[in-house]
C-alpha cells in the first residue's frame, strides 16, 4: 500500500488521495498532515478526494477532524473533488460535513483558500 | 447453511468468501464488490451505496467481533428475473444486545459516529440483522438491479 503525497505549493499544503485508504493508513495521513503544517506554517489546506471512489462514515469523520485539527493550527481545509456518487452515498448515510469548506476542483478550491487566508492576513495586519 | 445452498445452485452462483479480521481485509471487500457489481451491469452510484455499507459492516466486525469472521458474496435472482447482489456479514463477536437500539442512527459502543448499522441499512435494497449474544451477528444485504 502506497503512501499520499503532500505537497506544498506556495503557502499551501496540496494532498491528492489517490490511494484507497484503510483506517490506519487514513490516520496515518493526518498524523503525517499536521506534522507537515507544523514544520511549513502552511497557511492553507488542500485535500483532493476526486480519485476517492467512496467515503464511508469513518473517512468522513476523519476528513472533519483533520479540517478542525488543521483550523486550531491556524491552517484553513478546503476539500475537493467529491464525485456525484460520493456526495449522494454520504446524505443518504446520514452524514454531514458540516464546518468544512468544500470546492468542486483544485482550482476552486485554491481561489476558496485564498480568500480564506488572505481575510486572515488583514486581520493581522490591522 | 446459505453458503452451501449457493454452492450448490449450478445458475451462475459465483460465490466469493474472504475471512475479515484486520483493516486491509476491508479494502479488499470493498474492491471484490466493486467489481462483481461492474460486472453484473449496476450503475456506480448503487456501486458507491452498497461498497460503502460493505465498508461499515466489514469494519464492524474488525472492530466489535475482534475480526472474529467473514463475508460472502454471491449473485440471487428473484424468480428467474431480476438479478441481485448478496453479501453476508457473519461474525463469532459477542453479539447484540439490543438490535433496536444498535439500528439508531447515532448509537455507538466504540466512540464512532454510529452510522455503521443504520447507515448500512439506508444504503441497500435490502437488510437482515440477527444476532446472538455471545455467539455473534450475521447481517445480511442485497441489492437488487434495477
Amino acid at each position: 500500500m502506497g503512501e499520499v503525497t503532500i505537497l506544498k505549493i506556495g503557502k499551501n499544503l496540496i494532498v491528492p488521495i489517490q490511494i484507497e485508504l484503510h483506517d490506519q493508513s487514513a490516520r496515518k495521513l493526518q498524523r503525517d498532515i499536521l506534522n507537515y503544517i507544523e514544520k511549513t506554517g502552511a497557511q492553507g489546506l488542500l485535500i483532493d478526494v476526486s480519485a476517492v471512489s467512496i467515503i464511508d462514515s469513518f473517512l468522513g469523520r476523519l476528513l472533519v477532524e483533520t479540517a478542525k485539527m488543521a483550523k486550531l493550527m491556524g491552517t484553513e481545509t478546503v476539500l475537493v473533488g467529491m464525485k456525484k456518487e460520493v456526495v449522494l452515498t454520504l446524505i443518504h448515510l446520514g452524514l454531514t460535513m458540516k464546518n468544512l469548506h468544500t470546492a468542486l476542483n483544485i482550482e476552486d478550491g485554491l481561489a476558496l483558500l485564498k480568500s480564506l487566508t488572505g481575510r486572515t492576513y488583514e486581520k493581522n495586519r490591522k | 447453511m446459505k453458503k452451501t445452498e449457493n454452492n450448490k445452485n449450478p445458475s451462475r452462483a459465483e460465490v466469493w468468501e474472504q475471512e475479515i479480521s484486520i483493516y486491509e481485509d476491508i479494502i479488499l471487500a470493498r474492491q471484490k464488490v466493486k467489481v462483481m457489481m461492474q460486472e453484473m451491469g449496476f450503475s456506480v452510484l448503487a456501486q458507491t451505496r452498497i461498497v460503502t455499507a460493505v465498508s461499515e459492516l466489514a469494519r464492524n466486525i474488525v472492530i466489535h467481533a475482534g475480526g472474529k469472521g467473514r463475508m460472502s458474496v454471491c449473485e440471487v435472482s428473484k424468480t428467474g428475473k431480476r438479478g441481485g447482489l448478496k453479501c453476508i456479514f457473519e461474525d463469532r463477536g459477542p453479539g447484540i444486545e439490543n438490535i433496536e437500539k444498535a439500528m439508531q442512527s447515532g448509537f455507538s459502543t466504540s466512540n464512532s459516529l454510529g452510522l455503521g448499522l443504520s447507515g448500512a441499512k439506508k444504503l441497500c435494497n435490502e437488510f437482515y440483522i440477527e444476532s446472538f449474544l455471545g455467539k455473534g451477528t450475521t447481517v445480511t444485504i442485497i441489492e437488487w438491479l434495477p
